[in-house]
Formats: C-alpha cells, sequence, structure tokens
C-alpha cells in the first residue's frame, strides 16, 4: 500500500478542458493544450510555473514541449488506454511526494473521433498478445469481451438487461443536467430496448462516446496549493493492482479479488469508509464495468450489482450518486480524465444542477486488467 | 476456397504443428516439459517456470460454452454477409479457454454451460480452424 503518511499531501490544484464533440483540424497535441491552459488559467499560474508534465495518449512529450516551450523538470508520457488515466495521477502523486517535481501538469488529448478512431477490426490490439490470434472467428474489441463478461454474469447471478439499462439510463439523466455533456437526450427503457445491439448483449447505450477532446489537471503539494486561485482537492488516497497475464480472455471473478485490494488500500491510505463518501467517479467504458467495478470495491454483495443499480442507488440523491457528469456513456469518452475532472469540480461546488450537497469525498474506480482507485477529499485528513 | 474473405490466422514456425493438427483432426497445445503447464500462444520461454524445452499435449477437444457474445456490428468485411454471428468462449477440458464459433447447433441450444465437442472446419488448404458444435 502507498505510504499512509502521504495521505492528503498532495493535492489538485487546477484543472481544465475543451469542448468535447467533433473538433476536426486539433491534433492531440492542440486538443491538450487548450486544456493546459485552460488549467493554468484555473489554478492561477503560468507555463513557466510547470516543472513536471506527463502526457496520455498525445505521443511525443518531446514535440508537446516544443510547441508549449515548457521544459520540465520530471517527464514523462504514458500510454493512449483508459486505464492509464488514473495510473498517471498516481505516478504524478508520487513524483510530487518525492520532491521530483513541484508542480506537474497531466495532459490528455484525443482526437480519436475526427481521426475514426476504432476499437474493433484489424487494427484491435486489446487482449495483449492474443487479440489478434481471435480473428479468424470474429472477434475483435474491448466491447465484445465486455459484452461475453456481462453474459457470464448474467448467467451466474440472473442480473437483467432491465438492471443494466438502469446504468446508462441515470447517467444520461445526469447529463441531462451538465451542458458540457455531448448526449443529453433521456434514455427510456423503451429506447434502450429499440436501440440497435452492438455485440449482444450490449446494445449502443452501453458503449461509450468517442469524441474529440481535452483535460489537464495540475497538481501540486497540498502547502502550494493552499495560495492558489481555488480551494484546492486533496489526493487522500491511491491504489493500484494487475491481472495482466491472460487477460485476452474475461477473468472469473470480474476483477472481483483484485478490486476488493485496491479498495481496501485506498480507504485505508485515506482514512475513510464508503459511507463516508459523497459520491463515485466509476469508468464506464462500457456499463458492465460500473457493476463488476461495484461488487469488487464492495458497495453490494457479489452478484447483486444489477438490483443495486435499478434501485436508484447510482442517481444523484441515490446513497452512491455515481458519474454525475453522465460518464463516458453519455458526456464523452476521456479515458477516465472527465471523471476525475468532475470529481474535482464537485468537490469545490461547482457543477451548477448536478451539485452533491456538501459534497466532500469522491472516489474513482477503473476496473480493468489494470486497476486503479483513488479517493479525492475537500479537505487532506 | 480462394475466396475466403475472412481474416487468417498468422502463422509461423512456432505454432505449425497447431495447425498442421487441426488439419489432421486433432487439438494441441503446446506444453512446457518442465511444469507441464500448457500455453495458448507460442511464447518462446514457459511463461509459468522460463523453460524452453516444449512438447505438444493432445487435448479431446471437448468443452463447455463459458460465455457468448452475438456480433451485429461489422468489424471485418469477411463476416458483413454473416451479421449477427455469434463468438463463444468455450471452456476446454483438461485445457485453456478459447474464443470460436459454435457451428451445426440450432440456435436454442447454444447456451453457457452446453457441452461442446471440436468440428474441424477447413476454411482454406492451410488452415483448418477449430470450431465446435453443442453435443446433442
Amino acid at each position: 500500500m502507498p505510504n499512509k503518511d502521504l495521505r492528503g499531501k498532495v493535492a489538485v490544484a487546477g484543472v481544465g478542458r475543451t469542448t468535447y464533440g467533433r473538433l476536426p483540424g486539433q491534433s492531440p497535441e492542440d486538443l491538450g493544450i487548450w486544456a493546459l491552459d485552460e488549467a493554468l488559467d484555473d489554478c492561477g499560474l503560468s507555463r513557466g510555473d510547470i516543472d513536471g508534465l506527463i502526457v496520455n495518449r498525445i505521443p511525443d512529450y518531446q514535440i508537446f514541449c516544443e510547441m508549449t516551450q515548457i521544459s520540465p523538470r520530471f517527464v514523462n508520457v504514458t500510454l493512449g488506454q483508459g486505464r492509464m488515466s488514473g495510473a498517471t495521477i498516481q505516478i504524478a502523486a508520487m513524483a510530487i511526494a518525492t520532491g521530483m517535481c513541484d508542480v506537474i501538469a497531466l495532459v490528455y488529448g484525443n482526437n480519436g473521433r475526427s481521426a475514426g478512431a476504432k476499437y474493433g477490426g484489424t487494427g484491435d490490439r486489446y487482449g495483449g498478445a492474443g487479440g489478434g490470434a481471435w480473428f479468424p472467428y470474429g472477434m475483435t474489441s474491448p466491447g465484445a469481451a465486455h459484452a461475453m463478461m456481462f453474459a457470464r454474469h448474467q448467467h451466474l447471478y440472473g442480473t437483467t438487461a432491465n438492471q443494466l439499462a438502469h446504468v446508462s439510463m441515470t447517467f444520461r439523466d445526469h447529463a441531462a443536467l451538465n451542458p458540457h455533456a455531448v448526449m443529453r437526450t433521456p434514455v427510456t427503457i423503451e429506447n434502450y430496448h429499440a436501440s440497435r445491439f452492438i455485440v449482444e448483449p450490449l446494445h449502443i447505450f452501453d458503449y461509450c462516446l468517442i469524441n474529440d477532446g481535452g483535460v489537464a489537471m495540475i497538481l501540486t503539494s497540498a502547502e502550494r496549493a493552499r495560495d492558489m486561485k481555488k480551494k484546492p482537492v486533496y489526493i487522500r488516497g491511491f491504489a493500484q493492482e494487475t491481472r495482466l497475464p491472460g487477460s485476452d480472455i474475461p477473468p472469473e471473478d470480474f476483477w472481483r479479488e483484485p478490486l476488493a485490494r485496491v479498495a481496501s488500500e485506498v480507504e485505508e491510505m485515506s482514512g475513510t469508509t464508503k459511507s463516508d463518501l459523497s459520491a463515485a467517479m466509476i469508468y464506464d467504458n462500457f456499463s458492465p464495468t460500473v457493476l463488476f467495478s461495484l461488487e469488487g470495491c464492495g458497495f453490494c454483495p457479489v452478484g447483486e450489482s444489477g438490483a443495486f443499480v435499478a434501485d436508484g442507488n447510482l442517481a444523484l440523491g441515490g446513497s452512491l450518486p455515481t458519474n454525475t457528469s453522465g460518464g463516458h456513456l453519455s458526456e464523452s469518452y476521456m479515458q477516465g480524465w472527465a471523471l476525475n475532472f468532475e470529481a474535482v469540480q464537485q468537490l469545490r461546488g461547482e457543477c451548477g444542477d448536478r451539485q452533491v450537497q456538501d459534497a466532500d469525498l469522491i472516489q474513482y474506480i477503473c476496473a480493468a486488467p489494470m486497476m486503479t482507485s483513488i479517493i479525492y477529499g475537500s479537505d487532506p485528513t | 476456397m480462394t475466396d475466403y474473405t475472412k481474416p487468417l490466422p498468422h502463422m509461423d514456425e512456432a505454432n505449425r504443428p497447431y495447425w498442421q493438427a487441426l488439419k489432421e483432426g486433432r487439438v494441441t497445445f503446446l506444453t512446457c516439459a518442465s511444469c507441464d503447464q500448457m500455453r495458448v500462444y507460442t511464447f518462446h520461454k514457459c511463461p509459468h517456470c522460463g523453460n524452453e524445452d516444449t512438447k505438444w499435449t493432445e487435448l479431446p477437444g471437448t468443452g463447455e460454452i463459458w460465455s457468448l457474445g452475438r456480433f451485429h456490428q461489422v468489424y471485418f468485411e469477411g463476416f458483413r454477409e454473416e451479421v449477427p454471428y455469434t463468438v463463444a468462449i468455450v471452456q476446454l477440458d483438461d485445457g485453456p479457454r478459447v474464443y470460436s464459433n459454435i457451428v451445426e447447433t440450432d440456435v436454442d441450444d447454444v447456451r453457457i454451460g452446453a457441452r461442446v465437442e471440436p468440428v474441424f472446419d477447413p476454411v482454406t488448404e492451410d488452415v483448418t480452424l477449430l470450431k465446435f458444435r453443442v453435443q446433442p
């Protein structure tokens, strides 16, 4: 487990983002710079104050530094996979805590919609070494793997399509309150069932929305963050686990065992329990991932996540308001970054109609072959 | 057979025995000669113990449907005429889980938990794919 002494020692000082949607003519770097300048404005810093930088999905940190004239002491680049957003924030927190840098910018830029990014077909690399081995059978795409995981969950626990539909319907209701969300028209259960299947049992509403956009976060020490423009949002705890060997085939336990470990570590580091949480931001590349995250982290008993979401627990006003922005399913697939952005805005009370009242603790969870969780707080301890 | 338009497997020296066995109607997997762990992918060294010595293990090819997904989206041109088609994950008896297709079976019988047996489908002169049918 990360050292508990690091609880609340690093803070998010600023966040920035582009609009999300179709933004033709913008490279990932352009989108990242747009978001970065917004984040700098948010905390009252300038590019020259940045001495740490990690770019994500932006392929080349060197070009990015040329384009921004940033000359960091600490620099890195992380792969354009959604599971890397939480990991990137964790690396940044460690870099600040160890003094590798004082002010680190995390910059994400994604032109996937304009560039025609595809997550299935001959370019698919999901599943590591084995990904392409199954093309002769027509098997491809992370969506298909999640469809089969959900079919297995249905088989074992009797989870229903109607229960799953509540994930996307609930997040769409949240998006209706978020002017930044790409899809804001409510989805009824009739709409859900009438919509086309992509890989059955998953409908199009169970898939995230590929769009263009960028997000940036500025992290610094808690002391330094207190002198900046906005109220700091403290990183109370973080944890990571992986289940990478054999990950071309869905895991037997829906990542339950490693997720349980992530959940207990992040809670212990942050000094919190589940009942303390004001909200959750759960990585929703596909709606079943939300069910697996809820069970794995222990928000509901094994096999009961379907009933848990159908009972309204994830809605604003529910026991665990989740993805209050609309998440990847309705706001935009910004690969985890926009969910972390939303956590920061909620803790600052900046979310308008969708504000969770008195929000003071929010957990980010990403379930994938690489699992991460972060607990953010409006107080350091 | 030259008009076969679906994706074909990547064949190389390391996995050729697997494909040759399928042509002969046998299901085999590369196996570590030291620790006996089977591997689906022909990595040079055993992922479990690191040993380089290998043998081929023959399996009965029977198993059970572990999960299913029905593709409505066209991801490969060669599958355009077949959508919606079903991909299954099959748990092989005494072996690994593999992705495949269920053939020669009434659609109502294609269910998770159903027992399956191998069907050797010679899609081209060089390639025979391991598919399955639900056992009667």
